[in-house]
Formats: structure tokens, C-alpha cells, sequence
């Protein structure tokens, strides 16, 4: 592209237009979050003319947030290691071995990756009540059941973009580590891994971030025990008021750990994305 | 080498050196490896995808969800009233794919589009072009319900932004609906879009940095402009991506569940009744999870035949399948 005089009147048109279509919400959710209840209760004004911290405060009392908080830091985590430590051993043997049932493993992964949520949802639920019948085992309404439909999202995910990962890689890497007497596995784990990291990083934060942001399985797999920030949040809007600057405030509270975890891991997350899913 | 020509009934005696590795290792090993996933793969996936094929052929009502294997079978019957168009259900069913259809094109539409536009402004270097980028990337990575949320602080009616600037900028009168009735759609496609083109600019942007800048170069002493070398050299380089993207992008959006759900709550206008969300509120609103299974089997058909289509049509096979 060449900088001509119509180019940068297109960009100064384009980034001022899509720049407010990211930034006037983001806008709205910070101002909104510092004004009293009757002000986001009545007419909307672009500038908060009562300041006030009380909605950061309250929200803690008004919902029982710090709860819902460490339920999803939890949930997400831990689906966030099963997931890749499951996906990194699944996508080794897929990139660097051929074996029988290959096909039909990668088939069944990338065709799964492609289903809605809302088709598993329910016969998971029942599964979940058949094993609490027959086994005693617990899993509606507790964090490991959430956790294992978590999975269900960003396991294969996983295994798809770190197998596409691991192929970018030279063979001859890893191939150089079993001369020198490395078995497979510490091939894997002295070679390719390394070497994979940005790969790893991209599904990590991709992981974490659908845990921390999925409301389908978290509206009905959870109780009040278990329940996450997703639906949580909800429960600001009462049958008599609905407390926006709370909402708000909430809501950046719980964007702030993802978005600045993203932001610093973009680039290792744009690469990831390059590297495993379009080539 | 060996480790990549390595077949399933490998010769043990071919391996030279590292006489301490069991030769049996190599069969199993990728075994190994898989297992994990295997298993989570089939306890996740197969077996709800098998139970939910059967669950559409019971009568599984809620006096049968405490003990569902117990449900007496019910035939066809599930998909007959889920088909049945001269009925309600069959109806609902039937408007509420219309509805997602439009929605997924012209969300994905809108989404590459405003993708595109900023991929390409955003390719010769500036001063902020990383705070830019930086900025662009925010909603993708805001949790969905949190964006979500805010757009539906700006939609109400009386209290949000939207009517306001509207009015400011007198289009309306400020007392439109955009939560309830036939704006929903509206709302639908521009919360989606505005969580969804900062997907489609990553991908696009970092497609377009893999184009060869030399073409470029050539182009331009050959005397082509910018909106030339667009059409004729970054658009036929990108097809490989657009092909995928566009691809996972209808997915996505057909699958969309959180945006009606949280912009809409559960009480969802006929304008924005979205596939997923219409499932999800036929089986656990009215109990009847039969025609719900009935109806996700036949969600499913309908995305692998697209699936099937798309990806025979464009020539792209997968890559490792």
C-alpha cells in the first residue's frame, strides 16, 4: 500500500469510525460505573456529573461477586491446564507419529470443535444425573462438573491449532534430540515444546478466556455454590431495581484480568492463530 | 525420519542405536499420548452426541428426566412435531432458522467487511498503529456477557446511549425499542458484529503480512494503485484464509447462544429468536426435551451439510483428515 493522499483520508475514516464503534461501549461501561444509582437510572448524559467509587464497593454486597469470582478463577484455571496439558500429549502424537486411527482421531476432533454448545448440553446433564444415580459421583452443581464441560470447547480447539503448531516446527529438531539420546517424550518436552511456546501461550488464553466468558453451561449446570461470574452478574437486576452502575462496575472488574492478559500475550496468541489455524 | 515414516506395524530390528528403548514403545507410544484425550473425548463428546441421537427418538418429558432410560420410545415422533409445520413448534422451529440464517450472514458480512477495512488501513506503519491494533483487539477479549451487558445498558429504552445519540443527532425520537419487538434483530447482529469483526481483522491482518511485500512493489512500478493491488494481488492471496474465516465465522455466529441470552434474557422477541436459544428455551422452558434433542440433531445435519458444501465447493480439504 502506498501512502497517497487517498489513503490516509481512507484510514482517518475507517479507524475514527471503528474506533468508536470499540471504544463508545467501553466509554459507557467506565462512566457508568462511577455515577450514583439514579443517574444510570435516569436519562443518559456522556459525562458522570455526581463521581462516586460507591458502586466498586457495593457491588461486593449487593451479589456475593467475591465468591462468584474465585468459583471462576478456579473453573477456569483448571480447564485451562486439563485442556492444554491433555491437548500438548494429544497433538504430539498426531504431529509426530502415524499410527492407526489417526485419521479418524483428528476427524472426530476437528468435526467436534465445529458443534454448538447447546448440543451437548443436555445429554451431558443427563449423564451427569445418571452417574450421581448410579455412582454417588457429584457433578451437577459442583466446580469439576463444570470444569469437564469446559472441556468441551476447548479441548479440541486445542489439539487442532497446537497439532497445526507442532507441524510448523522442523522435524529435524526433535529428530536431532533423539540422536543425541533424548527419548520421545523428552524430545517433546526439551525440543518441541520450546519451540512451540507461542502455541501454547494462544491456546492457554484461548482456553481461559471461553471458561471465564461461557454463560450456556454455567446457566444450568450450576448452583449457588458454584455459580460463576457469567451468571452471577444477573442477579444485579432484581424484580424491584436494576443496579447498571454495579453491573458495570462488575463487569469491568471481571474484564480486566483477561483483556490485560490478552493484550500482553497478543502477539504470542496472533502468532498461534496463523500458525494453527490458517495455513 | 523414523519417527515420521514410522507405520502402525513398524519392524522393530530396522531401529539402530538406543538399545535401552523396548521396541514395543514405539507402537504404543502414540497410544499413550492419545489416551487422555480419547477418553475426555468420548466421555465429552461421543457418548452426549449418542445419547442426544436417542434421547430424539424418546418421549422424554420432565416425569422421565430423574430416570431417563426408563422414557418410553416415541419413534419419529419427536421430529414429526418438530417438522410439522402447520403447528406451533414446527413453526417456532421453522421461523427461528430464518431468523438465525439472517443473522449469520449479515453478522459474518459486517463482521469481514469492517475486518477487511481496518486490516488493510492498518498495514503500512504509522505512529499508534500498535495502540490501534492494541485498542481494536479489546472486545474479543472482554469476556462476551461483559460486553454484552453493556451493550444492553446502551439499548434500553429510556436510560441507554443508543436513543440518546439518536436523539441528539435527530433521527429519533429516543423512544425506540431495541431490546423487544422487530429491532431485535438490529441489536442482535450489531452486539454479535461488534465482538466478532476484531476476529476477522487479526486473522485478515495477520494473513496479509504473510503476502510477499515484493508483489507489491512490482505492482506499483507497473503502476497499479492501491484499490488495484488490493483486488488483484492481497484479496487472491488471502482466499486460503477468507476461505476459513468465513467459514468459522458462520459457525460461530450460527451457534451463538450468549448474545440473546444476555442481551435478551429468557424471554426472547419472535425478531431475535436464534436456533441455539430457541433449543435451549423449547427444552428447558416447556420440559420437553425430546423435540429439543430432535430439533439439535436436525441443528446438526443442517451444519454439517453446510460444513460438507463449503468445504467441497472452495476445494479445501482438511488438513490432517
Amino acid at each position: 500500500m502506498r501512502e497517497t493522499r487517498g489513503f490516509k483520508i481512507y484510514r482517518g475514516v475507517v479507524l475514527t469510525v471503528l474506533g468508536l464503534f470499540v471504544l463508545v461501549p467501553l466509554y459507557v461501561m467506565v462512566t457508568s460505573s462511577l455515577k450514583p444509582l439514579k443517574d444510570v437510572q435516569g436519562a443518559f448524559t456522556w459525562w458522570p456529573s455526581n463521581l462516586t467509587l460507591a458502586p466498586f464497593v457495593d457491588m461486593w454486597k449487593t451479589v456475593p461477586l467475591a465468591r462468584y469470582f474465585v468459583n471462576s478463577t478456579i473453573v477456569s484455571v483448571a480447564a485451562t491446564v486439563f485442556s492444554v496439558a491433555i491437548a500438548i500429549l494429544a497433538a504430539f502424537a498426531v504431529s509426530r507419529f502415524r499410527f492407526r486411527g489417526r485419521t479418524v482421531f483428528t476427524t472426530t476432533v476437528l468435526s467436534t470443535q465445529m458443534f454448538p454448545g447447546v448440543l451437548f448440553l443436555l445429554p451431558l446433564f443427563l449423564i451427569f444425573v445418571n452417574l450421581n444415580n448410579s455412582l454417588g459421583l457429584q457433578l451437577v452443581g459442583t466446580r469439576l462438573g463444570l470444569i469437564i464441560t469446559y472441556l468441551t470447547f476447548s479441548l479440541p480447539f486445542s489439539i487442532w491449532m497446537l497439532a497445526g503448531y507442532f507441524d510448523s516446527i522442523p522435524r529435524e529438531l526433535d529428530e536431532a534430540a533423539l540422536v543425541d539420546g533424548c527419548g520421545p517424550m523428552g524430545a517433546l518436552w526439551r525440543v518441541v515444546l520450546p519451540a512451540a511456546r507461542p502455541g501454547v501461550i494462544a491456546v492457554a488464553i484461548y482456553s481461559f478466556m471461553t471458561a471465564w466468558g461461557e454463560v450456556l453451561f454455567a446457566s444450568v449446570m450450576t448452583t449457588e455454590a458454584n455459580r460463576t461470574l457469567s451468571v452471577g452478574l444477573r442477579q444485579y437486576s432484581t424484580q424491584t431495581n436494576i443496579y447498571w452502575n454495579q453491573i458495570m462496575a462488575a463487569a469491568l472488574i471481571v474484564s480486566i484480568p483477561v483483556v490485560i492478559g490478552f493484550l500482553l500475550a497478543q502477539r504470542h496468541f496472533v502468532a498461534g492463530v496463523t500458525a494453527g489455524a490458517v495455513k | 525420519m523414523a519417527v515420521a515414516t514410522e507405520t502402525a506395524a513398524p519392524a522393530p530390528t530396522r531401529r539402530r542405536g538406543r538399545p535401552e528403548q523396548r521396541p514395543g514403545l514405539k507402537r504404543w507410544l502414540p497410544y499413550a499420548l492419545l489416551a487422555p484425550a480419547v477418553l475426555l473425548e468420548l466421555f465429552i463428546h461421543i457418548i452426549p452426541m449418542l445419547v442426544g441421537i436417542w434421547m430424539s427418538f424418546i418421549k422424554l418429558t420432565k416425569f422421565f428426566i430423574a430416570n431417563w432410560s426408563s422414557a418410553p420410545s416415541a419413534g419419529l415422533g419427536n421430529y414429526k412435531v418438530a417438522l410439522d409445520f402447520n403447528n406451533a413448534v414446527g413453526q417456532g422451529l421453522l421461523k427461528s432458522f430464518g431468523v438465525t440464517i439472517a443473522f449469520s450472514l449479515i453478522t459474518v458480512a459486517f463482521s469481514w467487511v469492517l475486518g477487511m477495512a481496518a486490516a488493510v488501513a492498518l498495514q503500512p506503519e504509522f505512529r499508534g498503529r500498535g495502540l490501534v491494533r492494541t485498542l481494536f483487539l479489546v472486545p474479543y477479549a472482554l469476556p462476551a456477557y461483559a460486553g454484552i451487558l453493556t451493550w444492553n445498558f446502551m439499548l434500553q429504552r429510556d436510560t441507554g446511549a443508543v436513543n440518546h445519540v439518536l436523539d441528539q443527532l435527530h433521527l429519533s425520537d429516543g423512544k425506540t425499542f431495541w431490546l423487544i419487538g422487530g429491532n431485535a434483530l438490529v441489536s442482535l447482529i450489531t452486539v454479535a458484529g461488534w465482538k466478532l469483526w476484531t476476529f476477522a481483522f487479526l486473522t485478515l491482518m495477520a494473513g496479509m503480512q504473510s503476502i510477499p511485500r515484493d508483489l507489491y512493489e512490482a505492482a506499483s512500478v507497473d503502476g497499479a494503485g492501491n484499490l488495484r493491488q488490493w483486488r488483484n494481488i492481497t484479496l487472491p492471496s488471502l482466499r486460503p484464509v477468507n476461505l476459513v474465516l468465513v467459514l468459522v465465522l458462520f459457525l460461530w455466529t450460527f451457534s451463538d447462544f450468549n448474545t440473546p441470552y444476555v442481551l435478551f434474557g429468557t424471554a426472547q422477541p419472535p425478531a431475535g429468536d436464534l436456533i441455539t436459544f430457541h433449543i435451549y428455551n423449547a427444552s428447558f422452558l416447556t420440559w420437553n426435551f425430546g423435540t429439543g434433542a430432535a430439533m439439535s440433531v436436525l441443528l446438526l445435519i443442517f451444519l454439517m451439510i453446510v460444513t460438507g458444501i463449503y468445504l467441497l465447493g472452495t476445494g479445501r480439504r482438511s488438513r490432517r483428515a
